[in-house]
């Protein structure tokens, strides 16, 4: 069945709906003036050599990429293995381990940012990259276990009873059969995760200080105080930041997948 | 090494991770929930409900609290009315068209929430694009406040959501049986009785299981509500934010959030009770 001329209609206008602030923000970033205007009266990259004048932009964004590197791959190294034994194993306690490593979706993220605000000032990292990175690993850690999860429910495990039987020890078995296998799915989690913790605010805006703000904070206090086009110039860059990394996770990995759990096989 | 064992050795990183990063940090902000404070001495570690009573006896934290679920419930309601037609056109549309909608929804979800928010502060603002346009046609003289509005904030968040409902409910709808509509179709239902009647119960289990992210993520979101409602029209987590970061009293703010936490966890599980007993009434 096809769809009509009022489904296409409908679809066309929730894509315009779904993309409007996407392409308003860029459009107003070219404007040649010194306010928001859209469409831009002109084509102008002054907005865009002025980040080059805004260092805490630039020192933002470095933050959030080594941040988000850090505590994405933190995220993977432990959830990788909390996957092997949640996805194989039937033992006791299975059901919970799961529900805990999941959890940070369900506690609202408010409640979080303040959480690990009071846990951090307590112990005397309040502020610092060391407790940043921690806090950003507990909320991305879900995606990666997801990913890895769904890759190792895929996996066939012939092939490791086989690699054993030739006397293959477990480690080895892992490193050369069962690791490889799942690193789609260990790659995909790590891209979602890095995305994630690149964009994170509401934790993020309780335990940064200002030597190790964040590009969304940074955006964020900005944006709650005035808005320029340098706001809208700086949010283009990411974008097109973002879209670059999409398209090479659809390459690799698709990105139906990377959300849904399923779809390109 | 016995299987069970080694298994708890594998998760063991991330149950310490987990222990201290985040049963801990929650422990200790309900412990906090009830100490008292005061503005010349700060906190003080004495337990007692103070705080929530305080909480519970002001009507300014009603309107906050009736805010902040009305606002989490009508863009559920949206989502819903959006979400489910979108992912059945995109069921039956041809691969090519499919995956550019998959972009069209994903697309937007990777993107900071932050730079969302900043593009309908552009569009709702007095001087936005929406009122400049309905002030050029002149439909309307004078601009139509969206800004610092629980519309505005709502209109923003169903963006940031309806991804969420689109997935959840295109998911359900690909795990039904084609047949079933072929079937509806032959015996002479038109489009809607199909969509009626087939598409919204098969879509049902998606619908539910997105209404739930999409109200719990709406009713604790911060970055949209904070930019667009500002301190005009406050939710509960930007005054939560206010409390820590504004007027420092962080036994206060604490005993927000865990009202916040605790409501819901109450909606998350009255609404599995639901959902179960609604799969009940399907099978048995």
């Amino acid at each position: 069945m096809r769809n009509g001329v009022f489904a296409k209609l409908c679809c066309l206008v929730f894509a315009a709906f779904m993309l409007a602030p996407i392409v308003v923000v860029v459009g107003v970033s070219f404007t040649p003036t010194g306010f928001l205007e859209f469409p831009p009266s002109g084509i102008s990259l002054r907005w865009f050599r002025a980040i080059l004048d805004a260092p805490e932009f630039i020192e933002g964004g470095w933050i959030s990429l080594k941040l988000g590197v850090i505590s994405a791959t933190l995220a993977a190294v432990i959830a990788v293995p909390a996957a092997l034994a949640i996805g194989r194993g039937r033992f006791r306690g299975r059901e919970a381990l799961l529900a805990l490593f999941m959890s940070p979706l369900m506690v609202p993220t408010v409640v979080l940012g303040i959480a690990f605000l009071r846990f951090l000032t307590v112990v005397g990292l309040s502020g610092t990259f060391t407790g940043l990175a921690l806090c950003h690993a507990v909320i991305i850690l879900p995606f990666v276990l997801r990913l890895v999860l769904a890759s190792i429910s895929g996996l066939d495990r012939a092939t490791e009873r086989a690699a054993e039987s030739l006397g293959a020890g477990g480690w080895t078995v892992f490193r050369r059969v069962t690791l490889p296998a799942i690193v789609p799915g260990i790659l995909g989690g790590w891209v979602l995760a890095f995305i994630t913790s690149f964009d994170e605010l509401t934790v993020s805006v309780f335990i940064v200080n200002p030597s190790t703000t964040t590009l969304p904070v940074r955006l964020y206090s900005h944006i709650a105080q005035t808005t320029d086009p340098l706001v809208a110039s700086v949010s283009t860059v990411t974008i097109l930041f973002t879209v670059v990394l999409m398209i090479v996770v659809d390459r690799f990995y698709g990105l139906d997948r990377l959300l849904i759990g399923e779809g390109k096989k | 090494m016995s299987e069970t064992r080694r298994n708890w050795l594998l998760s063991a990183p991330g149950l310490v991770l987990f222990g201290v990063l985040l049963f801990v940090p929650l422990v200790m902000t309900f412990i906090l929930s009830l100490n008292s404070f005061d503005f010349y001495g700060g906190i003080k570690p004495d337990i007692g409900p103070g705080n929530y009573f305080a909480v519970l006896g002001d009507g300014y934290y009603y309107t906050i609290f009736g805010r902040t679920f009305a606002i989490a419930l009508v863009t559920t309601v949206i989502c819903v009315l959006i979400g489910v037609p979108v992912a059945w056109f995109m069921l039956k549309m041809t691969p090519f068209w499919r995956s550019i909608m998959v972009l069209v929804v994903i697309g937007p979800l990777l993107i900071s929430v932050v730079v969302r928010t900043l593009g309908w502060a552009i569009i709702l603002g007095n001087k936005g694009i929406v009122n400049d346009a309905l002030i050029h046609l002149g439909l309307i003289e004078r601009p139509i406040k969206m800004m610092f509005t629980s519309g505005g904030i709502v209109v923003a968040l169903v963006h940031v959501m309806v991804p969420f409902m689109v997935l959840a409910v295109w998911a359900a709808l690909q795990r039904a049986d084609p047949a079933a509509e072929r079937a509806a179709e032959s015996l002479g239902a038109g489009t809607v009785t199909i969509f009626r009647r087939v598409v919204v119960p098969q879509a049902l289990p998606g619908i539910l299981s997105g209404s739930l992210i999409v109200f719990s993520m709406s009713a604790s979101a911060f970055a949209t509500p904070a930019i667009i409602g500002g301190r005009r029209a406050k939710v509960i987590a930007t005054t939560v934010y206010d409390e820590f970061m504004g007027t420092l009293n962080w036994p206060l703010g604490a005993a927000i959030a865990m009202l916040l936490l605790v409501s819901v966890v109450v909606v998350m599980l009255a609404w599995n009770r639901l959902v179960e007993r609604r799969v009940e009434k399907v099978i048995g």
